[in-house]
């Protein structure tokens, strides 16, 4: 199977069945292969997971452009868990149970998908997670392909250490209260107190998803920050709380150059929705972004553009993410000649795809990626200006050495 | 040090033809990797080249080329010119970027300019910023820029190594309220241990103005809250407060008024001329919007379900749910965004440097502006009156010839009307969803209760009490834990008094 991808556009895809019928004849002919979307289309994710919904049917419409696989068409079954984490198990359990889906896309919070967790491990499915998490967890049924700590939290916050970041000797840890917050942030804290850094030097805050008063949280940082040691603040703020947040940020005149920021949840679409002209300078570690120069990562946009019929619409990590999850899929459905979850798993590990990142990535035994770690800038225009980057994609430590707990586990 | 020597053969070299040499020498460092173009944005600063100002501001604005030839000019015109690449800077770059631009930029013509250099060479002060800083306060006619230089010079002269200058940094730095200042002067104790009596007492002196002021940013940020809380529940004081109707839909009210905003805007944006007043004009069109339908729903529905407050409640709750699901079939579930106005943004120094947000500072004025109307409407009006009277005895009123139907529709509408104004100022702090309603309903409720039910008085003092209560708590509890304990609070309160802060006496009480 070729890596490339052609960019495709609606008329493409109108003749496709043609093309697919001489490819394939069988096409449409024997039962589709259904693959679940679980994505939040509507509540406090929409802002986030709407994108990866688009970008799962459009690498299904690629696939089908390309003939399918094993000359069967994929069909798409979409639901909408509605940003409720009780609804996103019930949602897993219907496309399981009811649709019968070969594989699943989906989720983006931590607390959804450790909702789903159970369901796809009692019924056997099959689980692409695109989005970096915290880590301290491994199931036989979920491949990760977001982000460990290792590969975006621990890098970013060595970054605002470093000369190049603003050697930072105080930390403020701000989150949304949930699982991924409080587990990053324990990561870090630990992590911090090996750098040095002690406990009376850190702030953490957490606050409900879809917070809008920031002002307290905001001047409380201020004043940290006046204490006398440069300070700069890790954000694991998640969903559309963050647009009142960076909203504050601006109105109360932090300069990136006073007190950085790093975020581990903010992309190019959630800045899609923001005046960006006042934060330009403060960070997100990411493992791809949409300025990274790379003919996959041209092709990657051109498809998304065309698929989307807009050409403003920008791509972000989970997207990229949810394309490597599909494109290792359908590789280790090609490996294994079956969509037969035991035997697609096998298949999996190992299977290799150029990113759009512009490194190669591969599939571990753990069910989580090696990636690459970039630090990106964010720029009048809402994109980001990538001011570091790793030499080589990093494989992912999932169970955290910052743990005390993990000190005993195989790693 | 290289910075020290650079400047002050900077200093005496001024208008040497030896500078025009360094000048062009140390250009093509600004395209070099980022510590190198720290180092020599730092030198261009102590060179004092006034030509270094274009190529500085351009590279802080991304926006400085290195064009095909190898030359690094500033980008002219929208787009970089043909094989020009634009040169990319960051945090660290962007912090020598201001130590420079400052000292350089002392002398501009441009007040907000040497204002901003006067901070600029604060935070990066050094001993041989003295003579640049006297020689600008001679010049400076200005008494804000003047505290900020003279602050910048304290700095400065704390960084010398003569012990009166010093002394006198000290001094300067201590009639400031500036945390920065107390920074430097903790960070001199452990240098100047025969100055430590001086600089106990200045960071004391400016402890003191600190806590004033934290004291005062903590009152607005209560006030604030306490606005966003009273605008939120004031309709719910209408409809709920004076009709005794549980309206669960109030939430889905704000939310409309808050779509309102948007679509004004989208009509605005292609208007120019009105573009400026998007926001004002959408005040009254929420306000008639969510009215309509207040009214509508008033008399297709509620009437019919007076006196039986728990159907009341479950059609209400199912209105909303309905106006939720609509406006996301109309308008999507994805956020919608909200432009605010440039006087609704950044920060305002009070005397006494106190900073309020500007978008805060406003809601806050427009929530007493809509209190006043709604008292206006009900106590000056021919309305007003009527409402009151068919509160009070309805049949009494209607014998004396009130269409009480059409007074509770009005009244009803009144109430929807005031939920569709909070929307027009939710929109500004908040994300506009089809969930925005659902996050005030239970605070408008907590703040019509406690309160009391039927008293506008208790509803705008319980409103500013909660404000203020959840904003001493939050610094000590954090968010999450301060809502807990106020509901808590508010729970053992209306045990004590079931009736709210204002309970109404007499016969309208006893309904």
């Amino acid at each position: 199977m070729s890596k490339t991808l052609p960019p495709i556009s609606r008329r493409a895809l109108l003749a496709a069945p043609m093309a697919g019928a001489l490819a394939a004849p069988a096409i449409g002919q024997t039962a589709p292969i259904r693959v679940g979307v679980l994505h939040s289309l509507s509540g406090t994710m929409a802002i986030s997971e709407t994108a990866l919904r688009d970008t799962a049917l459009m690498m299904i419409e690629w696939q089908n452009a390309r003939g399918g696989l094993l000359g069967r068409r994929l069909e798409a079954v979409v639901v909408d868990p509605a940003s409720n984490w009780p609804l996103f198990a019930e949602k897993a359990r219907e496309l399981l149970a009811v649709s019968r889906v070969d594989v699943t896309f989906g989720c983006w919070t931590s607390v959804s998908r450790k909702s789903v967790l159970p369901v796809f491990e009692e019924l056997n499915g099959l689980l692409f997670y695109p989005v970096q998490y915290e880590g301290e967890e491994e199931s036989r049924n979920i491949f990760y392909t977001g982000a460990a700590p290792n590969q975006q939290a621990i890098p970013a916050v060595e970054y605002l250490l470093g000369p190049d970041g603003g050697e930072a000797k105080r930390i403020a840890l701000l989150g949304t209260d949930y699982v991924y917050p409080r587990t990053t942030n324990r990561i870090l804290r630990g992590f911090l107190n090996s750098k040095g850094i002690t406990n009376a030097d850190i702030m953490e805050e957490y606050t409900p998803f879809g917070h809008s008063d920031w002002q307290g949280i905001v001047a409380r940082v201020k004043r940290f920050a006046s204490e006398g040691k440069k300070t700069a603040i890790v954000s694991t703020i998640n969903g559309d709380a963050n647009v009142p947040f960076y909203r504050e940020l601006g109105n109360q005149g932090i300069k990136a150059e006073d007190i950085p920021s790093v975020a581990f949840s903010v992309g190019e679409e959630e800045l899609a929705g923001i005046d960006t002209r006042p934060l330009v300078g403060h960070l997100a570690a990411w493992n791809y972004f949409m300025s990274v120069q790379s003919p996959a990562n041209t092709e990657f946009l051109t498809m998304w553009r065309n698929y989307i019929r807009n050409p403003r619409r920008v791509t972000n990590d989970p997207m990229e993410a949810t394309l490597i999850g599909f494109k290792m899929w359908a590789q280790a459905v090609a490996a294994a000649r079956t969509t037969n979850v035991d035997a697609v798993r096998t298949a999996l590990y190992g299977q290799k795809v150029a990113a759009p990142s512009g490194y190669e990535v591969e599939m571990f035994r753990n069910h989580h990626l090696s990636k690459p770690v970039m630090i990106g800038e964010i720029q009048a225009d809402g994109q980001f200006n990538i001011v570091s980057k790793t030499p080589t994609a990093i494989p992912a430590e999932n169970w955290s050495q910052f743990i005390p707990e993990n000190a005993n586990r195989r790693r | 040090m290289l910075r020290v020597a650079i400047l002050l053969a900077g200093v005496t070299l001024f208008l040497s033809p030896a500078r025009a040499q360094d000048f062009d020498a140390l250009l093509p460092g600004l395209a070099g990797g980022f510590a190198q173009q720290a180092e020599t944005v730092e030198r261009l600063g102590a060179l004092g080249d006034p030509r270094a100002i274009p190529l500085l501001q351009a590279l802080a604005d991304a926006r400085l080329l290195r064009l095909a030839d190898g030359r690094i000019a500033p980008q002219e015109g929208a787009t970089p010119a043909e094989g020009a690449t634009v040169i990319r800077i960051n945090n660290r770059v962007r912090v020598a970027l201001r130590g420079a631009l400052g000292r350089l930029q002392l002398v501009s013509p441009d007040p907000a300019e040497r204002l901003r250099a006067a901070d600029a060479i604060l935070r990066n002060r050094s001993a041989e910023d003295i003579p640049l800083l006297e020689a600008a306060l001679t010049r400076e006619s200005r008494a804000d820029i003047r505290a900020r230089m003279e602050l910048a010079l304290g700095g400065a002269r704390l960084a010398s190594p003569d012990a009166a200058a010093k002394r006198a940094g000290i001094a300067a730095l201590g009639a400031s309220a500036s945390p920065e200042a107390r920074n430097l002067l903790l960070a001199a104790r452990a240098a100047n241990a025969e100055l430590l009596p001086e600089i106990e007492a200045a960071v004391a002196a400016i402890d003191r103005r600190l806590q004033m002021r934290r004291a005062a940013e903590t009152f607005f940020q209560g006030l604030s809250l306490g606005s966003v809380l009273l605008l939120a529940a004031l309709g719910l004081a209408v409809t709920f407060g004076v009709m005794g109707v549980i309206n669960m839909a109030h939430g889905e009210f704000v939310m409309i008024g808050a779509y309102v905003t948007v679509v004004v805007q989208e009509v605005c944006r292609d208007i120019p001329a009105l573009q400026p007043y998007s926001l004002p004009l959408a005040i009254p069109a929420a306000f008639l919007v969510t009215a309509a339908i207040g009214a509508a729903m008033e008399r297709g529905l509620i009437r019919h379900l007076y006196g039986r407050p728990l159907e009341t409640l479950l059609l209400t709750f199912g209105v909303g749910m309905v106006l939720q699901q609509i406006v996301r079939l109309v308008f999507g579930a994805q956020n919608r965004e909200v432009i605010s106005p440039d006087w609704m943004m950044g920060t305002l120094i009070l005397p006494g440097g106190i900073a309020i947000t500007q978008n805060r500072a406003w809601i806050i004025l427009f929530s007493i502006a809509v209190l006043l109307a709604t008292l206006a409407a009900i106590r000056l009006t021919r309305f007003g009156l009527e409402m009151r009277a068919v509160v009070q005895n309805r049949r009494i009123a209607a014998t004396m010839g009130i269409r009480t139907g059409r007074v509770d529709a009005m009244t009803f509408a009144f109430g929807s009307g005031i939920a569709g104004l909070a929307g027009v100022a939710l929109s500004q702090i908040d994300n506009v969803s089809p969930n925005l309603g659902t996050g005030y309903i239970i605070d408008s409720f907590m703040v019509v209760v406690f309160g009391g039910v039927g008293s506008l008085a208790g509803t705008l003092i319980g409103a500013f009490t909660l404000g203020l209560v959840s904003k001493v708590l939050e610094p000590y509890a954090g968010v999450v834990l301060a809502k807990v304990f106020l509901l808590v609070g508010i729970m053992l309160f209306i045990q004590r008094r079931p009736k709210g802060l204002f309970a109404l006496k007499g016969r309208a009480a006893d309904q």
